[in-house]
């Protein structure tokens, strides 16, 4: 896919306007709820700046995984967690965000300093563009091949996990013996395990 | 004297804007209360760093594109780690009954 160039150039402002904007309400609306909805716009801006990068195997993947998996998955655990709590005043809260704000002010000013002296080898190879998805497919199964069945791997190890995390109920019976449990473990399981510290 | 204009997107912007994206994403990780919306600054980081790549890969790497092998990596152990990170949140706010990052102190000392 090849864009004239002036229309690139517009379309580049737009997305990352979208996405800087985006990316600061996520951070900083106080309802929950829109930010998860912009962080979904923000995943979406990004896919175009992948389409427009001649990348339209990941601007995909961005779309299913992100905005379909990764956006709905927060999006049921603010369904799930939604409790409207009035959190406590902490000290120096105010200072801290200052702090912070300033350790990421120079972060950012170095990251572009970086971005802006470092003698890039520019102009690179010519771009493959649609051949991408190709060359992908040719990568994950002869180089990448390694990686690939690991992240298999750990894909399956998360499923599990998190599974195992989330889980509520508690066996009546012991797996290994069949006996019942301890009645005690199953109503203590009911209850806060953590007791909230007092200091 | 005038500034003249670059008639292409530079690689240069690519980065700035990843800058800008991973700056805001630490941020938010310091300063959220929400437990649920720090999770939600680790997806941005990782997707600065997923525009990087794919700058990268295509301004300096364009035949071999190992850049977009990364960032399909990188995609793979977001949505891994949102999975996890989303079942821990839920386990910690049905022990705690909070979502409130100040109150996950059992660890500090």
């Amino acid at each position: 896919m090849t864009i004239a160039s002036s229309a690139q150039l517009i379309c580049f402002v737009v997305l990352s306007a979208v996405v800087a904007l985006g990316a600061l309400g996520v951070v900083l609306l106080p309802n929950i709820v829109y930010s998860a909805f912009l962080l979904g716009g923000v995943f979406l801006a990004v896919a175009g700046l992948y389409l427009l990068l001649n990348a339209s195997f990941v601007a995909a993947a961005q779309v299913l995984v992100y905005v379909g998996a990764v956006n709905v998955l927060i999006l049921f655990a603010i369904m799930l967690v939604n409790k409207q709590e009035t959190m406590a005043d902490i000290p120096g809260l105010r200072l801290r965000r200052l702090l912070s704000g300033g350790v990421c002010a120079g972060l950012f000013a170095l990251l572009l300093r970086v971005a802006f002296t470092t003698p890039w080898a520019l102009p690179g190879p010519v771009p493959i563009g649609e051949e991408a998805t190709i060359r992908i497919g040719e990568h994950l199964f002869s180089d990448y091949l390694l990686p690939f069945e690991l992240a298999s791997v750990l894909l399956l190890m998360a499923m599990i996990g998190a599974i195992v995390l989330a889980r509520r109920d508690v066996f009546s019976s012991d797996v290994a013996t069949g006996e019942p449990a301890d009645q005690g473990l199953i109503e203590k399981s009911r209850t806060p395990l953590l007791l909230e510290k007092t200091n | 004297m005038s500034i003249e204009l670059p008639t292409t997107v530079p690689l240069q912007a690519y980065l700035a804007l990843a800058a800008v994206l991973f700056c805001t994403g630490v941020w938010g990780l310091i300063n959220s209360r929400n437990a649920v919306r720090v999770l939600m600054s680790i997806e941005l980081m990782l997707n600065a760093v997923n525009i990087n790549l794919m700058a990268f890969s295509s301004y300096l790497d364009g035949q071999l594109i190992r850049g977009q092998v990364f960032a399909i990596f990188v995609i793979t152990v977001a949505a891994a780690e949102a999975a996890v990170g989303l079942a821990i949140l839920l386990s910690l706010y049905r022990n705690r009954e909070t979502v409130d990052m100040e109150r996950f102190n059992l660890l500090r000392w």
